[in-house]
């Protein structure tokens, strides 16, 4: 029998059980395999900040040359799906307040005259403040309309068009093309913290867990197995988030696949590490899956995913820096669409190493005091 | 208790009248068969306790009772009220304390019982009167404040007994009480139970230990869904008569006597108590055979009075077997000195709360030796720092001669433990279970696959693994939990509370394979709230308050605690007169 502090026979041992009680707990079953699914579809196909399919409402009292230009191009704009056509200033504001309409467009009488006369036409839009970041997206495509039936006016005339936007890396704004990278990050960090949160506390609910500690294995050992298992169901997640976005979704994958295979091990060891104190602090799963959710949650907010972390005050902005996801958001956006070089890679991965350093040492502190 | 029951129906009825009646009742869960066709009267002014072996139906006989289950056939009136029509007031006619009472943790003792008044819809006026009355009763008043999470398992109950009185029921069902409880606690219990009979309720204790049945006025005695007996225990009992002996002052002989006696074919139960050795005959069996035994050891065969257990493992067929083919399959447990687990003033502190105060003994090679006391007399504390659970504060602890807190994993790689609630996985198959406890303790190769195999033969599980522990039987379960923490062939074996909860049958089986360890020389360090498992320990160490206030055999601290009006006190009266004396002197000495 061998007393070292490591031993493979205990570690194997220790690492089967891991994984059975993952893959036969139901519980555990669950936060694996369902929140991946449901994210993919939910954000891939229904979250998404690009206006779409929305109905605007328009008042005309103008019967002139240039409305009926401004009318036809509303009605092949992609982005509504029907334009309501109202007699009254009164019916527009029942329209809008009803929510039946994101915006409405009031034009005057003599908006065509007013044009040919050499001046420049004035339509009133109302927008529904209620809905306030699709109702800018909306007023920023109506100025669009609006000033391509302006471009028609002066044909001869030079086109005003002093500025050409070029999105680079993502042309045409794809939404998908910067959600599903993300995604990825987001399933592997919940995955990983979900199952080793659960790990210890579901072996102290069933009083298994002395039985561990008055057997001769190590605490870097418990902790080592119940690593293992939560990296390699994070990284097969993560894997497919990739896949996915490659084949399924057609995402450009530009950059180097070694090195975002090695970013997602660190990335994941640093979350299993956060996971693993949870577990050791909690009493009860119960404990344990809140704990994950409380640091989870505002773990995704903060990291880049939904508002830049620019935008953050500077104090929030450092602590975003001790979130893994944090840079793990900025290699796996960078690989899949930059190429981004190795050596960005590495400037974000180093800090993820730092990271899962510190907060496996941390885990490993936690349940040895514990013995206490 | 002075509160009247919520009306004088006792004595309206009169004394004969029954409070529950149970007829041909029948229960199913799937497959199970949890109760068939059972009937019985439960009567007002007497305590009728429930008894039978795990699984016997108890809880659910119990929450039929109470109106929480419907049953699938026959019916059942309680007061007067059938259970399921009647079902709203039931829950006024009864109160009723789960084997887990649900008292909300991160209450006061005050608050959780002000929360069972209002719930059952009382008025704060009407409390104040109440609460102090059932505060005496229970002798909770120093205790108000205290948060239920922070009592001890004892204090837990009687709380939860004040809460179901609240209601001041007609009928009072009470689910293993006695449970987790220590023995100066169960006696609290019992008083108040019988001051609440005495007035005319009637109440109903669940059990499946059988000194506690001894003591209830009339007891319903379950095995597998059936009634096997109903009336006094006494009744009972007095079949017996006859049929019970003890081989007196046997000493150190006397595992080896018993594992002689439970193989005769006359002998059909036999225990150990203290120095000596208990038997009982099969019906129709003479003395002869026993009487050769004791004529061989030399020692004398004297009649002893008939128990309730006997006349239950009667019923049920008689006791396990004395060999255990466990013990026989072991090599004889070599040791390089002839201590194998010694603590020096072991402390450990909490904050400001001593739990373990200077604690020292040493345990011999091949010893049983047994941690008694109180619920929080700090007996799981000590017995947690010297299995390696616990770091102590001060003080060194020695498990066979290596320092737990320099060389833990060779230390804790010499010992085996066992845990109260058998902590198995149960997510993995019983298989998994024992490779698992393999791997963890290093073994390799052929002798891994040998340990396994031989486990599984010896504990007889070969038809089992592929199931998951939690559908085995309780006594397999057992098994497979002994089977795992002695893998590694440990020279010293740890058992937490280890039959808390297990019924006798059961029991004896595992005390069987414990014996058999010690006469191969495996020291076995137990913690235990029963007695009857006190008396077969070589010696027993008493805590109470964080202090070793006794240390010496059972028939020692029994003698040392005889007095004139108990000449012959069991090992239960001398645990209370001990922690008893304790708690004067340290009263005196404050």
């Amino acid at each position: 029998m061998s007393n070292a502090i490591l031993s493979f026979t205990r570690l194997r041992a220790q690492f089967v059980k891991e994984v059975l009680s993952i893959l036969r707990d139901p519980r555990s079953r669950m936060v694996v395999f369902v929140p991946p699914i449901l994210q993919l579809l939910v954000f891939a196909f229904a979250a998404t900040l690009e206006v779409r399919n929305v109905d605007i409402a328009v008042y005309n009292q103008d019967a002139g040359r240039w409305s009926h230009e401004l009318m036809q191009r509303l009605d092949s704009a992609r982005f509504i799906s029907h334009v309501h056509l109202v007699d009254s200033q009164r019916r527009l504001h029942e329209l809008i307040d009803r929510g039946e309409v994101i915006a409405a467009l009031a034009i005057p009488a003599d908006f065509s005259r007013t044009i040919a006369a050499g001046d420049s036409g004035r339509a009133q839009v109302l927008v529904d403040g209620r809905r306030s970041n699709s109702g800018q997206i909306t007023v920023a495509y109506l100025s669009t309309i609006a000033a391509e039936v302006g471009a028609g006016i002066t044909p001869d005339a030079q086109a005003p068009t002093p500025v050409t936007v070029r999105h680079w890396f993502n042309p045409n704004l794809v939404y998908r093309w910067f959600i599903v990278p993300g995604l990825t990050g987001i399933l592997a960090l919940f995955s990983a913290l979900l199952i080793t949160s659960l790990s210890i506390a579901r072996e102290r609910e069933l009083g298994t867990f002395d039985q561990l500690l008055v057997s001769p294995t190590s605490t870097p050992e418990i902790i080592i197995s119940k690593s293992l298992p939560a990296l390699a169901i994070g990284t097969l997640l993560g894997l497919l988030m990739i896949s996915a976005g490659v084949f399924a979704f057609g995402i450009p994958f530009t950059g180097s696949f070694a090195l975002l295979l090695a970013s997602l091990v660190l990335f994941i060891l640093s979350v299993v590490g956060i996971g693993l104190m949870i577990s050791a602090v909690s009493a009860t799963q119960q404990q344990a899956i809140l704990g994950a959710f409380a640091i989870g949650v505002p773990a995704v907010l903060m990291s880049g995913f939904a508002t830049p972390v620019e935008n953050m005050p500077t104090a929030l902005q450092w602590l975003a820096q001790a979130i893994p996801l944090t840079h793990f958001l900025v290699i796996v956006e960078g690989t899949f669409l930059k190429a981004m070089p190795a050596a960005d890679i590495l400037a974000n991965a180093w800090p993820l190493a730092v990271i899962a350093l510190v907060t496996l040492t941390l885990a490993t502190l936690l349940v040895r005091s514990r013995l206490q | 208790m002075g509160a009247q029951p919520a009306s004088d129906a006792p004595r309206q009825h009169g004394q004969h009248d029954a409070a529950v009646v149970i007829d041909n009742l029948a229960k199913y869960f799937g497959q199970v068969q949890a109760l068939r066709g059972l009937s019985a009267s439960i009567r007002y002014g007497r305590l009728t306790g429930l008894v039978g072996p795990d699984g016997a139906g108890k809880t659910t006989l119990m929450r039929i009772m109470t109106g929480l289950l419907v049953p699938d056939a026959g019916r059942v009136t309680l007061a007067g009220f059938d259970v399921v029509k009647d079902n709203d007031a039931i829950h006024v006619a009864s109160g009723y304390m789960p084997q887990r009472f649900g008292l909300y943790e991160d209450l006061s003792v005050l608050e959780n019982m002000r929360l069972y008044a209002r719930l059952r819809g009382m008025d704060a006026e009407h409390n104040a009167e109440l609460f102090d009355e059932l505060l005496e009763f229970t002798r909770l008043r120093p205790f108000t404040a205290r948060l239920a999470g922070k009592l001890s398992g004892g204090m837990k109950q009687k709380l939860g007994l004040a809460c179901a009185l609240m209601a001041r029921p007609k009928v009072l069902l009470l689910d293993e009480p006695g449970v987790g409880v220590d023995p100066v606690s169960r006696q609290d219990l019992w008083r108040m139970v019988q001051a609440l009979t005495d007035e005319g309720m009637a109440v109903v204790w669940s059990t499946a230990y059988l000194d506690e049945a001894e003591r209830c006025e009339s007891v319903l005695l379950l095995n597998q869904g059936q009634l096997l007996f109903d009336g006094p225990p006494q009744e009972l009992t007095a079949q017996l008569e006859g049929r019970s002996f003890r081989l007196e002052n046997v000493g150190a002989e006397r595992r080896a006597l018993l594992t002689e006696a439970l193989d005769l074919p006359s002998v059909s139960d036999g225990v150990i108590q203290g120095a000596g050795v208990r038997v009982v005959l099969r019906a129709g069996e003479g003395t002869e055979q026993v009487q050769a035994l004791a004529d061989r050891a030399h020692v004398e065969l004297a009649p002893v009075p008939a128990r309730f257990e006997d006349a239950f493992i009667d019923l049920l067929g008689g006791g396990p077997g004395g060999t255990s083919t466990l013990a026989e399959r072991l090599p004889p447990v070599e040791l390089g000195s002839d201590i194998a687990v010694s603590c020096q003033n072991l402390t450990k502190r909490f904050g400001a709360f001593t739990a373990t105060d200077h604690v020292s003994f040493e345990v011999h090679k091949g010893e049983i030796f047994g941690l008694l006391g109180p619920n929080g007399a700090g007996k799981s504390t000590t017995f947690k720092m010297l299995c390696g659970l616990l770091k102590p504060s001060a003080g060194e602890a020695h498990v066979v001669g290596l320092d737990l807190r320099r060389a833990t994993g060779a230390a804790k790689s010499r010992l085996g433990y066992m845990a109260q609630k058998f902590s198995l996985y149960g997510l993995l198959s019983v298989r998994q279970n024992l490779e698992f406890s393999a791997g963890v303790y290093g073994l390799e190769g052929d002798t891994r696959r040998e340990r396994i195999e031989e486990m599984i033969a010896t504990f007889d599980l070969g038809d089992w693994l592929c199931a998951t522990p939690d559908s085995l039987p309780l006594g397999h379960k057992q098994r497979l939990a002994l089977a795992c923490s002695l893998m590694h062939r440990p020279p010293v074996l740890f058992l937490d509370e280890p039959t808390s909860g297990v019924d006798p049958i059961t029991r004896r089986e595992f005390w069987t394979h414990i014996n058999g360890l010690a006469r191969k020389g495996v020291t076995i360090m137990v913690t235990t709230h029963f007695m009857d498992e006190a008396e077969y320990c070589d010696r027993v160490a008493m805590l109470s308050r964080a202090r070793l206030v006794a240390l010496d055999t059972p028939d020692a601290l029994k003698r040392m605690t005889a007095s004139a009006q108990r000449p012959d006190p069991t090992m239960e009266d001398a645990f209370i007169q001990l922690v008893e004396a304790a708690e004067r002197e340290t009263a005196a000495a404050a």
